[in-house]
């Protein structure tokens, strides 16, 4: 069943057929995909969703393509982690972790918003995709593409960590380092995207793309037993996330499928790049761009397209936005890797880094559900660790040599 | 003083197609008030009602974001590249 309705500016109103265009001609605002949602009455049930192959197409009826998809269709459907030592370590009672540094194919939640975008690339008739990446996008665009039998070009800063060049260099996409920061990326690939007539994910198809990230939302409320959790922590760069997933869980109440919890969103971002958490705490929408400089490159948006909106999901939900310097977010990094086994990019030490300064400020309550997303793979950004973890002891192939070694360990021979 | 202005997809309809149009203006204030006058509505989309320049619009001198210099007083000097880019997004 297609409920989809028409793309709508965000800020003036005007709608529009659906078509690859992402900003309103009017008033310049972006937009977004709105749907008849109750055309759905009666139909979409709990009870449908859960006889579906677990992926994010489970969900397809809230996510803007017209058919099948013909792109990404085992995406999705990540593990949700009871963190219990990770409760114990930050002194809380019900913690979770969203985890998509195993998203499938390429290790990041981009992997849920470029299937999306690509299907519908698809539908509308495209042989060439692209995008303007941190690197997590990049890689993506190039495995799914690869996958789906599309032409790809992917943009990228040029001095991004080497695992994220090679995870998209891999898949034989045309590979495009530009000498700037991903704002400046951003800014070319726009320019670009109106020249070549190409499906930019995140530029003209965009208002589909983003939408992907709504079923990472949709999938917690499932896993925690068709229910949403009291705060959820993102990740945030351009802003987007934030407020998709808030409109996964605005949409799943809507439909009857959850009572509504009170759910509050938080903000985690590096202080080097942190215009977005920086407009919470000052109090104010308006967000000044800044030029970034962090580890956490996949957060490194200096200008964020979403952050007006982030803002205002966080405010209305009485949620609120932290910032953490890069050595926190390392040592985030290590504490989750080493409490829970989950090894993520520096973008998931920023997210729990930031929510373990919020539950000691008071901001996140200790005694109530806390979901934390983790939305990238640590082995691409080794980077920003490889200084800070144990080194190998390098000892001869001998036993005599080992049981000195495990003696200082204070380990004894077992009998 | 003239400088050349590069025209995002969404605001062709109203420079009859062109991408780049070269227009007069000693600050980036005179360059949207002289865009105005040869290509009638570039202003509003441009500007909100106050006449600032709107959330969703990065207006660039030369690579630089003019709200890192002095917005809608940024100066020009001739030949200079003035581009309008609709904000958009990546990352998470």
């Amino acid at each position: 069943m297609n409920i989809v309705r028409a793309l709508k500016c965000r800020e003036c109103g005007q709608e529009y057929d659906i078509q690859p265009t992402h900003v309103c001609e009017f008033c310049f605002g972006p937009l977004e995909v709105v749907y008849d949602y109750e055309k759905l009455d009666g139909y979409f049930t709990r009870e449908l969703i859960e006889s579906r192959p677990q992926t994010m197409w489970r969900y397809k009826e809230l996510l803007p393509i017209d058919g099948e998809p013909t792109v990404g269709a085992q995406n999705g459907f990540t593990p949700l982690v009871r963190a219990k030592n990770l409760e114990k370590a930050l002194g809380v009672s019900e913690l979770y972790i969203k985890n998509d540094s195993v998203c499938y194919p390429t290790l990041s939640f981009k992997d849920r918003v470029v299937s999306v975008a690509l299907s519908k690339a698809v539908e509308f008739g495209f042989k060439t995709v692209a995008c303007a990446s941190t690197g997590n996008l990049a890689g993506s665009v190039a495995a799914n593409a690869a996958a789906a039998g599309l032409e790809s070009y992917v943009f990228i800063p040029h001095d991004l960590e080497q695992g994220k060049v090679l995870g998209a260099g891999i898949f034989g996409t045309r590979i495009i380092g530009i000498k700037g920061k991903y704002d400046d990326v951003n800014r070319l690939c726009s320019e670009v995207a109106g020249k070549y007539g190409w499906a930019f994910v995140n530029v003209n198809v965009r208002p589909f793309y983003a939408e992907g990230s709504k079923s990472l939302g949709y999938e917690v409320m499932e896993q925690l037993g068709w229910k949403a959790p009291k705060h959820i922590v993102v990740p945030m760069a351009s802003g987007s996330l934030c407020t998709k997933i808030h409109k996964s869980i605005k949409e799943f109440i809507q439909l009857g499928l959850i009572e509504d919890n009170g759910t509050a969103m938080y903000g985690a971002q590096a202080t080097g790049c942190s215009p977005i958490a920086k407009s919470v705490k000052d109090g104010t929408d308006l967000i000044h761009p800044v030029i970034a400089d962090t580890i956490a490159k996949s957060l490194a948006i200096g200008n964020p397209a979403d952050g007006y909106y982030a803002n205002r999901v966080i405010n209305e939900t009485d949620g609120w936005a932290e910032d953490i310097s890069d050595e926190e977010v390392v040592d985030a990094m290590k504490l989750l890797a080493e409490t829970e086994g989950i090894f993520a990019e520096t973008a998931g030490g920023v997210t729990l880094g930031c929510a373990k300064k919020m539950i000691e400020s008071g901001k996140l309550p200790r005694d109530e559900s806390i979901v934390l997303c983790i939305t990238g793979n640590g082995l691409k950004t080794q980077e920003a660790v490889v200084d800070a973890i144990t080194k190998p002891r390098i000892i001869d192939a001998s036993l005599k040599d080992f049981d000195a070694l495990a003696e200082a360990d204070g380990f004894e021979a077992a009998a | 003083m003239s400088v050349s202005v590069r025209i995002p997809t969404p605001l062709r309809k109203l420079t009859g197609g062109a991408d780049e149009v070269a227009i007069e203006g000693a600050n980036i204030g005179e360059v949207i008030e002289n865009l105005e006058a040869a290509h009638p509505g570039l202003k509003e989309r441009l500007c909100d009602e106050a006449g600032e320049i709107r959330r969703f619009v990065n207006v660039y001198v030369n690579d630089e974001d003019v709200r890192f210099m002095d917005g809608r007083g940024t100066a020009l000097k001739d030949g200079d590249e003035v581009s309008i880019v609709p904000a958009i997004a990546g990352g998470c």
